[in-house]
């Protein structure tokens, strides 16, 4: 195992820091994109409402695999040329934003009421009173289901492979089909997984118990 | 910090079963595959499920045909007599050392090459099909031959050893491995790549079926397909090496390669006759 791990280096190196980059950029831009559809969901406007349901229930209940096959071989066809690794990234980004809006309105809904009605009637506009009193405390109380969130993402990345990401699991079925160690190669892509998860999953916990 | 200590534990644990059982024996795959396959009259073969005149399930009945499906089937005949039975599972170019190496599989009739690389983990037969490694490109494509993919990107099957070739012969080509041939054919379609590569005869099925798609180039490889035998199973590939023997002196080969290729344009098949 050690001399697979020595003789593919470059290769598991590359494929993890292309897996850690898509993991970095899609959690961003799924935290932001996912609570901007949370608030558009306990928005006031019907519209609002209308917009964020559907987005939620469209995309949290099509597989990861279609979102990202659509990118990569349906968007290219009829708009512009995106390769592997942004076609996954945006799945990947897509996907993930409407659980974490899901999780964001979970936790904006299970702050009480009286919180918004008093900032507003202090004269704070909506988006205020959403900004200074209610997703601070809302987002303390979804860290937990957030952390699952975000290892979720990580493990999700290796749909990259599908589409030629060149990612950890690409690196690994690429390894895997030349050297025929199939178990060995596995185990070490299971382990580099877990060099970026663990320490996700600590780190909630750490935030988790300092803020609550 | 407590925590911690249990899943370091419960990691290292995992691994050592795992590796544990790597080492231990495999009853499947070390059992006499001969002796099995007359008890039970059925040889099972790892077949391809995807590639048109090779091994392709019709979607219509659910069955297996191509020109592998009838080889196998005439192989087994030969072997375990007249009324053998074939049982057929669908393998990719990934799966299929794996599936005959823990013995769901007897043997891979699936489009593989003869290579080193291989031989030092199964066992191959004598060679059934003498095939090339090719190009297919749009018709209106500036790719003539091979070193004209320096440069460019290529699409094709994780798995396949056409990588490697490709690596050697158009050094700076870009090549995508996707996790099959229609994928890496729908991804040549959606523009991801300028070209895909992979065997001549593989390329010859999908440019019947996707009009606006050519080969080109010619072989530029020669890889003769064989048949996958687990390592310790002598007597099983001698079977399988006197069966294949039998269907070429028989004349049942050369018919097999006319109902399958007979018909493909720019495809000669006359190269591939056996006598």
């Amino acid at each position: 195992m050690i001399k697979l791990l020595v003789d593919n280096w470059s290769a598991f190196i590359s494929g993890f820091g292309w897996t850690v980059l898509s993991s970095l950029v899609a959690l961003f831009f799924s935290l932001i994109i996912g609570s901007l559809f949370a608030i558009l969901e306990v928005m006031p406007s019907k519209t609002a409402r209308v917009i964020g349901n559907v987005y939620v229930e469209i995309f949290r209940n099509i597989p990861l695999l279609v979102i990202t096959m659509f990118f990569y071989l349906v968007i290219p066809q009829y708009i512009v040329k995106i390769n592997g690794f942004t076609a996954g990234t945006i799945g990947l980004t897509i996907y993930t934003s409407a659980f974490i809006a899901e999780t964001v309105r979970s936790g904006i809904n299970s702050v009480d009421i009286g919180q918004m009605e008093a900032s507003r009637a202090q004269g704070m506009t909506f988006w205020q009173a959403m900004r200074y009193i209610v997703l601070p405390q809302a987002f303390k109380l979804v860290i937990p289901p957030l952390g699952n969130q975000f290892i979720n993402l990580v493990k999700n990345s290796s749909v990259l492979a599908f589409v030629a990401g060149f990612d950890l699991m690409y690196q690994g079925n690429a390894i895997a089909s030349t050297t025929f160690e199939t178990v060995n190669t596995y185990i070490v892509v299971g382990l580099f997984y877990l060099v970026i998860t663990l320490p996700i999953s600590y780190y909630m916990q750490h935030l988790e118990r300092k803020l609550a | 910090m407590k925590r911690f200590k249990y899943v370091t534990l419960l990691i290292t644990s995992l691994l050592l079963v795992l590796t544990l059982a790597g080492c231990g024996s495999q009853p499947l795959s070390s059992q006499n595959v001969l002796e099995n396959d007359k008890r039970t009259n059925t040889i099972t073969w790892g077949v391809k499920a995807d590639q048109k005149l090779i091994g392709l399930i019709d979607v219509k009945d659910g069955q297996e045909k191509g020109f592998e499906i009838d080889l196998a089937k005439a192989i087994t005949k030969k072997v375990l007599g007249k009324n053998g039975k074939t049982k057929f599972v669908t393998v990719t170019s990934q799966s299929r050392i794996p599936l005959l190496k823990n013995g769901n599989i007897d043997a891979i009739i699936a489009t593989m090459s003869i290579l080193p690389d291989r031989k030092k983990v199964i066992d191959f037969s004598d060679s059934y099909f003498s095939a090339g490694q090719s190009i297919l490109v749009k018709k209106d494509s500036s790719i003539k031959k091979v070193s004209d993919l320096n440069g460019k990107t290529v699409t094709s099957a994780v798995g396949a050893n056409s990588v490697e070739n490709i690596h050697k012969i158009a050094p700076k080509a870009r090549v995508l491995q996707l996790p099959d041939f229609a994928q890496a054919l729908s991804a040549l379609k959606s523009g991801q790549g300028e070209a895909m590569t992979t065997d001549n005869v593989i390329l010859a099925g999908l440019a019947v079926e996707n009009p606006g798609y050519k080969l080109v180039g010619g072989a530029f490889t020669t890889e003769p397909y064989g048949i996958g035998i687990n390592k310790g199973q002598g007597d099983f590939k001698k079977a399988i090496n006197k069966g294949l023997k039998e269907v070429i002196a028989d004349g049942t080969y050369n018919k097999l390669i006319m109902k399958w290729f007979g018909n493909v344009p720019g495809f000669n098949y006359k190269e591939v006759l056996r006598k």
